[in-house]
């Protein structure tokens, strides 16, 4: 691909968002005008924000790779992610908002009124944020690879450099404006090359057949495999071969293979002829993670739809750079409003990675054998279009996919770093706020180095996890029910959110690579969810007495509209 | 491999965690070994033991705090059942004999009156019931009798009477304590009351001056600024709540600066940056608008009326995370830093109005040392004034007025 245009785009997104978010405030703020100067945000600009915040690398990059690898099961990911505002909309937006809190930590204590609760939800959104992270820079160290063979690292660089300099140096003043901003440019940058897209496949005849049927090679295509993997053929096939199959060791050689499984080595480079049908690839032997999950979720596809459904349905409530919007709403109604718009935000842009997916299947199916079926949404334009027009539609992709890391990962950078900064490192101060920040944003960055290449979808799929295991119960029963107690919170998020996360550290190591138990630590959220409500209601039946005082009182404060408080206090 | 050694050591992180949690509860020193002589290492125990008694007692004389308190207070005495009473109930039995609670409390009747404490025999018809002899001893706060303690013993025991009389002034000492923890608060929402900002008495004679003049040449003016003092004064007197959003303190400021505005005209130039995520904030009522006051009153201060100079003050509300950061600033005469220490420390009065002092002392008694005012200025060179606002912070909420847009 042509890097002559995406550098300087991707640098374009990163300057325009050091800029809004340095001096967007000053330019449309600065007045003598009162009324102008003190509105209150808008639900629509605040669900923006929430919007541009909320999607990641995993929902502009994610999805389309894994519809074109797995096909239309997948559209379960976008789907879910979008249904999680539903469930936040009925359950907790409201509420939350009249807490008065700011952060999950801060809910736990306005609820619960106690510190070690607090300081365990903080434990949590450190958690959840760290893991959220990870597959945000590797996304952008793919991203970069994909345009500039850049090694792999680069990109994820490049991205925490950028968000600690702004995070760290107060840069992110006027965080709702830029956010806004920023969904709209990734709105843009996956719609208009869309449309294009569309147009090319229409005037190319439109072939839909291929996405039911096993996708074949409409030309001929030269594939390097970058780790080892085993093919599945359903019948013989001819390819040239540079490298390793089968352990024989060929040099641009014409190979007839039978059906049956074969052994490609790692950098063989296959050339298959126009026609030739895409053969199936299996990773799972040999330990590679890149599609340890997809191949359990071949073996128990229910379990592990309803898994994958489970932790998005019910994860975005507890994550921590989401939660932190609803504060900007003035009141629970306006939180509510903007959950409303958020879903239809949400929504819209959603419709586009299953595009850009199925596309894929047509015109870029080798993708699922290199291993990196992530970067199809930037391949796609090159692809199909070609030219200039590809090329810089081409850039438009490659610097909104950077406007995704850099939006989420700044957000969850001030999430973590604040709750760093406030729970866990000794004294306050600016000076700390920084050296949070760092924090935040160095282990990820360390993780993200040793872990490679799990999809980036999937890895936000565990985030998504381990947040409905702890946070859901926490928040739902914190706003439901008035008996519950801080040692069942406690016991609660540990029991439920602990053994999430065990299963989480487990499958991205890559332990046990098959089977049953493989499944059910790839998928943790349909058991980790229920096991926490549970330990969270029955240690809070069983401490009865150490319901906090002001609960009645508490609740209805979550409850009440605003209004009437006012007239009760009065 | 590399990606099992990662995993390896995130799930070795929170083993580590909880190895430091319980190697820190452990490490308190729980069993002094090595303390010397018997009587040392009694005396150690009794001391502990009290120790142990005391934190419940300090909430006060309730069921709860007694329960938690009565095992620990008999173990002090070691007797077979101890009972503590307030001024007509049994709180809580520890121990054997349950059913000489109404006994006692007869004999609970006479020590109200007399304020004395009391020995005797127990009447009982279980032949083997240990408890057939009581002391009763009055816990008392401030000559009054606000219950008792009572410990049985199976004989009569001079001994024991002396020592429940000792435990029963010490345990009289905590609940002391627990009242003046309790006037402490009271003594502090109290002075939170006071300090409650009032507006000052020059404004409102310069306002309604003001509006006077406004009269005659300009009655539209007059009645629209009168609605202004209108708002105004309805903010500041509201009785509900003591917090406010910024929201609603900036509008009470434009209202101020509405007033200010008509009395000084173009001399006073204010601009305004203020980010719209935090104007939901909660903070103390009316701990913003003295600081404009004040910076109204020191930018306009020295400079002569007909020397056209104009006066600018600058607010901005930052948002900085979990903070909100207000900053006002003038460019008046500014304040000798020694001077302002002083107002700071109640030292001198200030002249006039509400003080800095004044919102420096609420914002500290709200949110703690670490939030008080940063005032940068010097004679001269303006003022600025800082202060920060955590979004959340327990027991800080609106009384709830809606904004209106």
């Amino acid at each position: 691909m042509n890097s002559g245009f995406a550098v300087p785009a991707v640098a374009l997104v990163v300057v325009a968002t050091v800029l809004v978010g340095a001096f967007g405030l000053r330019i449309s703020r600065t007045t003598s005008d009162f009324y102008v100067a003190s509105r209150t945000v808008g639900p629509r600009l605040n669900a923006a924000a929430i919007s541009g915040e909320y999607l990641s690398a995993a929902s502009f990059l994610g999805i389309a790779g894994l519809v074109l690898v797995q096909g239309p099961d997948m559209l379960w990911y976008p789907v879910g992610y979008t249904a999680g505002y539903l469930v936040l909309l009925l359950f907790v937006a409201a509420p939350l908002r009249r807490s008065g809190a700011y952060t999950l930590p801060d809910f736990a204590e306005a609820r619960l009124a106690s510190p070690a609760v607090r300081r365990l939800a903080g434990a949590f959104v450190v958690g959840v944020g760290w893991l959220y992270l990870l597959p945000q820079l590797q996304g952008a160290g793919l991203t970069l690879s994909v345009l500039t063979d850049a090694p792999d690292w680069l990109g994820g660089v490049i991205v925490a450099c950028v968000v600690v300099a702004t995070v760290a140096a107060g840069g992110m003043r006027s965080i709702t404006f830029v956010q806004a901003f920023q969904y709209w440019l990734k709105l843009t940058a996956l719609l208009v090359p869309a449309l294009f897209l569309v147009l090319a496949w229409q005037s190319d005849g439109a072939p839909h057949r291929v996405f039911a049927e096993p996708a074949a090679f409409r030309e001929q295509r030269a594939v390097t495999v970058g780790n080892a993997l085993d093919l599945r053929l359903d019948r013989p096939l001819t390819v040239t071969v540079t490298g390793t199959v089968d352990g024989r060791a060929h040099r641009d050689e014409n190979l007839s293979l039978p059906a049956g499984t074969h052994r490609i080595g790692g950098g063989t480079r296959l050339t298959f002829a126009a026609g030739d049908p895409v053969p199936h690839a299996d990773r799972g032997s040999e330990g590679g993670m890149s599609t340890s999950l997809t191949a359990s979720r071949e073996e128990r596809p229910l379990y592990a739809t309803y898994g994958l459904i489970l932790a998005t349905f019910l994860g975005t409530m507890g994550l921590p750079h989401v939660v932190v919007r609803f504060y900007t709403s003035p009141h629970g109604v306006a939180a509510r409003r903007t959950t409303v718009a958020v879903l239809g935000l949400v929504g819209l842009f959603y419709l586009l990675p299953p595009v850009y997916g199925a596309l894929g299947r047509v015109y870029a199916p080798e993708l699922t054998l290199s291993g990196s079926a992530d970067a199809a949404v930037l391949l796609l334009p090159g692809r199909m279009i070609g030219g200039v027009g590809g090329d810089l539609l081409g850039a438009l992709v490659a610097g909104g996919a950077f406007a995704a890391f850099l939006s989420t990962a700044s957000g969850l950078t001030m999430a973590v770093a604040g709750v760093l900064t406030q729970d866990v490192l000794p004294t306050r101060g600016v000076r700390h706020f920084r050296l949070g920040t760092v924090l935040a944003m160095a282990v990820p960055l360390a993780a993200s180095a040793l872990v490679g290449g799990l999809p980036v979808a999937d890895a936000v799929g565990l985030a998504f996890a381990v947040s409905a295991s702890s946070f859901c119960p926490l928040l739902v029963l914190g706003i439901w029910w008035r008996r519950l107690t801080p040692p069942g919170a406690a016991a609660g998020m540990l029991v439920g959110g602990g053994s999430a996360f065990v299963a989480v550290t487990a499958t991205m190591a890559g332990l046990p690579g098959t089977g049953r138990l493989h499944a059910l630590l790839a998928w943790p959220a349909l058991w980790s969810v229920p096991l926490g409500f549970l330990t969270m209601i029955l240690v809070s039946l069983a401490t009865p007495g150490r319901v906090p005082a002001g609960t009645s009182a508490i609740l209805a404060r979550f409850h009440l509209p605003e209004e009437l408080w006012a007239e009760t206090k009065a | 491999m590399s990606g099992f050694l990662a995993g390896l050591c995130v799930a070795v992180l929170p083993l580590l965690a909880a190895g430091f949690w319980l190697g820190r509860r452990t490490a308190r020193p729980q069993s002094l070994g090595g303390l010397g002589t018997p009587v040392e290492h009694a005396t150690f125990q009794t001391l502990h033991t009290a120790s142990l008694a005391a934190p419940p007692l300090r909430a006060g004389l309730t069921e709860e705090t007694a329960g938690r308190s009565a095992r620990r207070l008999r173990s002090l005495l070691g007797t077979d059942a101890l009972c503590l009473t307030d001024r007509s109930t049994v709180l809580v039995w520890d121990g054997v004999g349950a059913h000489h609670r109404a006994e006692i409390l007869e004999r609970l009747a006479a020590a109200r009156e007399t304020g004395r404490g009391d020995a005797f025999a127990l009447s009982c018809d279980t032949p083997d019931c240990p408890a057939r002899w009581a002391v009763l001893a009055p816990l008392t706060v401030d000559d009054r009798v606000h219950g008792a303690l009572v410990a049985c013993a199976p004989r009569e025991s001079a001994v024991l009477v002396r020592a429940a009389g000792e435990v029963a002034r010490w345990v009289s000492v905590q609940l002391e304590l627990a009242d003046l923890d309790q006037s402490r608060t009271r003594l502090i929402e109290a002075e939170i009351r006071a300090l409650r900002a009032q507006i000052s008495p020059h404004f409102v004679f310069n306002s309604l001056a003001v509006i006077a003049s406004f009269v005659r040449t300009d009655p539209e003016r007059a009645r629209e600024l009168l609605l202004e003092f209108a708002d105004f004064t309805r903010y500041s007197f509201r009785r509900h709540g003591d917090f406010t959003t910024l929201a609603d303190e900036l509008h009470a400021i434009d209202h101020y600066l509405a007033l200010v505005r008509a009395r000084f005209g173009d001399r006073l130039s204010v601009t305004l940056q203020i980010a719209p995520e935090v104007l939901p904030v909660a903070l103390p009522f009316l701990c913003l608008q003295p600081l404009v006051e004040n910076a109204v009153k020191h930018g306009l201060e020295g400079r002569g009326a007909s020397a056209g100079s104009k006066s600018r003050i600058s607010i901005t509300a930052q948002d900085a995370g979990a903070e909100a950061l207000v900053v006002i600033e003038d460019d008046g005469v500014g304040m000798d830093p020694a001077l302002l220490r002083r107002i700071l420390s109640g030292e001198v009065g200030p002249s006039g109005g509400i003080g800095l002092s004044n919102v420096d002392e609420r914002l500290r008694q709200v949110y703690g040392d670490d939030y008080g005012l940063v005032i940068e200025t010097a004679v001269g060179a303006g003022m600025k004034i800082t202060a920060r606002l955590p979004k959340y912070q327990p027991g800080v909420h609106t009384a709830g007025r809606v904004t209106k847009e």
